[in-house]
């Protein structure tokens, strides 16, 4: 269970990105996150693995904090939360095995590491992975080889092999073209049912999010505004999700606190 | 029906404004005030200057034909040249990585190791290799070594600079997924930053390597090793056709080399 | 392929086995053999770390009581610097010109591409000696030599940029009717002009760099002050030397850059 309560993120003296927020994601759901740029959502997701550092507020992943983790726990909590990006953020010029293996580096010895000596049951649970998502056969092309989806499956497939107790997925269609995007939603769908897995999508395509996922959260200027099932998501609150700019936002707020 | 130019008002025209043209006028004096204070202060006998053209055809008449009695011994102190060239290379390959590391500013522990860095590699780079040799020389005397060390000095700031301005450049979304995957900072290097650079690696310590085949050729003339010893005892005793035999290998040596490493760079890029 | 594969091996580097190991095997020998039969005297190096402590003590403080000495050797340096770059950069243009393939006739496309090789191939310090020899100690044997390494630089760049140029604009001269060097002037120089300076201002930076260098041959300068400290274990002076020379170059380099920026 994941569950974040009171979180605010600020950069330097600005206006907090995120503002008091609390969500809270229980058992194998998968959860969509929607709203415009700016909304807060990439944010969101990094402070829960803490590539961005959190202002204030909480972030408890089945028991344990996370905000006040340093060093080897910070890694060690690190290692049970996947994540998917937008860009892949794969190692290009690395084998698609090295790039799904790179999912283990929490858990092998460096030496296994560099050595690319990974542990037998490692092997066996990549190529089981890579099968599943349709990519074995490439275990050994270098990254750059592949096209938009394959390259995204094997993102897929190095946070998976985390052994993650929740998935983070950045915008992950966001790059690639309608008919592949829809694979890999369906892809995460059906993997979160096999593995009972949570799984926390920030996207930007609200039909794909209504068709593929058990929960929306919309988000607006770093405020969770809507948080139901997809079919309740109706036009007044997708208009209350995605009008308005930041300013608008804000001068709203004034006009609260005065 | 009026002309164009009394349409315009004006029928002359000129490339700059006079503020650029006072411009480029006072770029062009300076120009020429240097290279005249240089020519007037110069201390040059222009009494040779005007003879120099008939002394360097008396020197090529005297090379020719080249000797080649003493190939056997060019060709093995050639060969003890590549060796101090492939040699200080290697060794300066493996010692600016941590220099690279060191000062690049995406890897760098902190801001005195990044100073730290940057010095070493401004150390090596401003000073010649030569004025290293002569440097070691004096401490190591005559030989191999002194040439090793002073060229892979050199070599470490132009590895170790390049290196780490490829460090700089590289993507950062790859480093950002190992971090998120709980990968330790060693490992996150080694998957993600050293795959990166490793294409730069290899061309810079190729190129590298040709450079130093010729800086490796001077060495023997301040008592560094290599083939420079030759050729200076060759110059020292009047000896030119011998001399001539000497700068022909080098220039197949040098040439080579140059062959040598482009066939290097399209195989391993 | 239902059952999973528990091995796997990074695909190695060199595809076929037997030069893989040919080339590993090689490089192992090369580098033991070599490193175990070259002529070196371990006794003498081992004595190197005392003396190189001695060296450096004797460097500290460095020694600027001599700096007229080293003034003079550095503006000489600065003049060898700016004579060899004026002289190598006006002798560039001409045979950038022949070792162009697109403007030279075949035979003097191969006769410039020979100078330029030539003038790369050999280190400025050999070409210092031997005009030494030629036309006596002293700037002018530096400035010659400098000639020369600014034409094996300077000419091999413009010739790949005049090989690159637009010849539509040539073209287009010649169909208006210009004569020969009015088409150089309209059509080709413009084209390699800003190339040009940059590689002027870079080849100056680089001869002040070299001219320090072929002095310790004889060829003036500031190398051969430097030369002269180190023969009479004048390290404090040396260094002092040293220090200049460095920040000379950095300051150099600097400018250089600056330029080079703005010019674009």
């Amino acid at each position: 269970m994941l569950k974040i309560t009171d979180l605010v993120k600020r950069y330097g003296s600005g206006d907090p990105v995120l503002k008091n927020l609390d969500l809270t994601i229980e058992g194998e759901s998968v959860v969509s996150i929607i709203g415009s740029s700016g909304a807060g959502k990439s944010t969101l997701l990094r402070c829960i693995n803490r590539l961005v550092e959190p202002s204030s507020g909480s972030i408890e992943l089945n028991g344990t904090e996370l905000t006040k983790l340093r060093g080897r726990n910070l890694r060690a909590a690190r290692r049970k939360i996947g994540m998917v990006f937008q860009g892949f953020n794969l190692v290009d010029r690395l084998t698609v095995m090295e790039n799904v293996q790179s999912g283990r580096l929490g858990y092998i010895s460096t030496w296994a590491a560099i050595m690319r000596r990974y542990p037998k049951q490692d092997i066996r649970r990549a190529y089981e992975l890579m099968e599943r998502v349709g990519i074995a056969h490439y275990a050994n092309t270098r990254a750059d080889q592949l096209s938009g989806g394959e390259r995204q499956r094997v993102g897929v497939v190095r946070a998976l092999m985390q052994d993650p107790e929740i998935l983070l997925a950045d915008e992950p269609t966001a790059s690639l073209d309608p008919k592949t995007s829809e694979q890999i939603m369906g892809l995460l769908r059906d993997l979160a049912g096999e593995l009972k897995l949570p799984v926390l999508i920030n996207i930007h395509n609200v039909t794909e999010a209504k068709e593929y996922t058990d929960r929306i959260v919309g988000m607006r200027y770093g405020r969770i505004i809507f948080d139901d099932k997809p079919a309740q998501l109706d036009q007044e609150a997708m208009d209350r999700i995605y009008s308005g700019s930041p300013h608008a936002d804000r001068s709203e707020d004034l006009r609260q606190a005065s | 029906m009026t002309s164009i130019s009394e349409q315009f008002g004006r029928e002359d025209w000129s490339r700059f404004s006079s503020r650029q043209k006072w411009q480029r006028f006072a770029i062009f004096a300076v120009c020429a005030l240097a290279i005249a204070w240089s020519i007037s202060s110069i201390e040059v006998v222009w009494a040779w200057v005007w003879d120099a053209p008939g002394q360097m055809g008396d020197l090529f008449q005297r090379m020719y034909p080249p000797d080649t009695t003493n190939l056997a011994t060019i060709l093995r102190v050639l060969w003890e040249t590549v060796n101090i060239a492939t040699f200080a290379t290697a060794f300066a390959v493996l010692m600016s990585l941590p220099v690279a590391y060191l000062a690049a500013q995406n890897t760098t522990p902190n801001r005195a190791t990044l100073w730290l860095g940057r010095l070493i590699l401004v150390t090596s780079r401003s000073v010649n290799t030569i004025i290293w040799a002569l440097l070691f020389v004096a401490i190591f005397g005559p030989g191999v070594v002194a040439g090793i060390i002073a060229i892979m000095f050199r070599s470490i700031g132009f590895i170790g600079k390049l290196l780490g301005e490829a460090i700089e450049e590289i993507d950062k979304r790859p480093v950002e997924a190992l971090e998120a995957t709980g990968a330790s900072r060693f490992k996150v290097i080694a998957y993600a930053i050293v795959p990166q650079v490793m294409p730069t690696f290899w061309a810079v310590a190729i190129l590298r390597w040709d450079i130093n085949l010729r800086e490796s050729t001077v060495l023997g003339l301040v008592g560094a090793g290599g083939i420079g010893i030759i050729l200076q005892g060759a110059i020292d005793t009047f000896n030119w056709p011998e001399a001539a035999t000497v700068l022909l290998a080098i220039l197949v040596l040098v040439i080579l080399g140059e062959v040598i490493s482009a066939f290097l760079r399209r195989r391993i890029l | 392929m239902s059952e999973a594969r528990d091995t796997w091996r990074k695909p190695p580097f060199i595809a076929n086995p037997v030069v893989r190991w040919a080339v590993y095997l090689g490089a192992i020998a090369y580098f033991l053999w070599v490193g175990a039969t070259m002529p070196i005297d371990w006794g003498r190096v081992a004595d190197g770390f005392g003396r190189a402590g001695r060296i450096f003590g004797g460097a500290f403080p460095p020694s600027f009581e001599r700096s007229g000495l080293l003034i003079d050797g550095f503006l000489e340096s600065l003049k060898i610097a700016i004579l060899a770059t004026t002289g190598g950069v006006l002798l560039s243009i001409p045979i950038a010109f022949m070792a162009a393939r697109n403007v030279a006739p075949l035979p003097i496309y191969y006769l410039g591409r020979f100078v330029i090789i030539v003038a790369r191939s050999f280190h400025p310090v050999i070409v210092a000696i031997i005009f030494v020899k030629a036309v006596g100690f002293g700037p002018f044997a530096g400035v010659l030599t400098l000639v020369v390494y600014s034409i094996g630089f300077v000419a091999k760049m413009l010739a790949e940029r005049i090989e690159e140029i637009d010849f539509g604009q040539v073209e287009a001269m010649r169909a208006a009717g210009a004569p020969f060097f009015s088409t150089m002037f309209y059509a080709i120089f413009p084209q390699i002009m800003p190339r040009q300076i940059g590689l002027t201002i870079y080849q100056l930076d680089s001869n002040l760099r070299a001219s320090a260098v072929v002095g310790i041959v004889g060829a003036g300068g500031i190398g051969a002050t430097l030369a002269n400290a180190f023969g009479r274990y004048d390290y404090d002076f040396a260094l002092a030397i040293t220090i200049v020379i460095v920040g000379a170059i950095l300051i150099s380099e600097g400018v250089s850059g600056m330029i080079r920026k703005r010019i674009g």
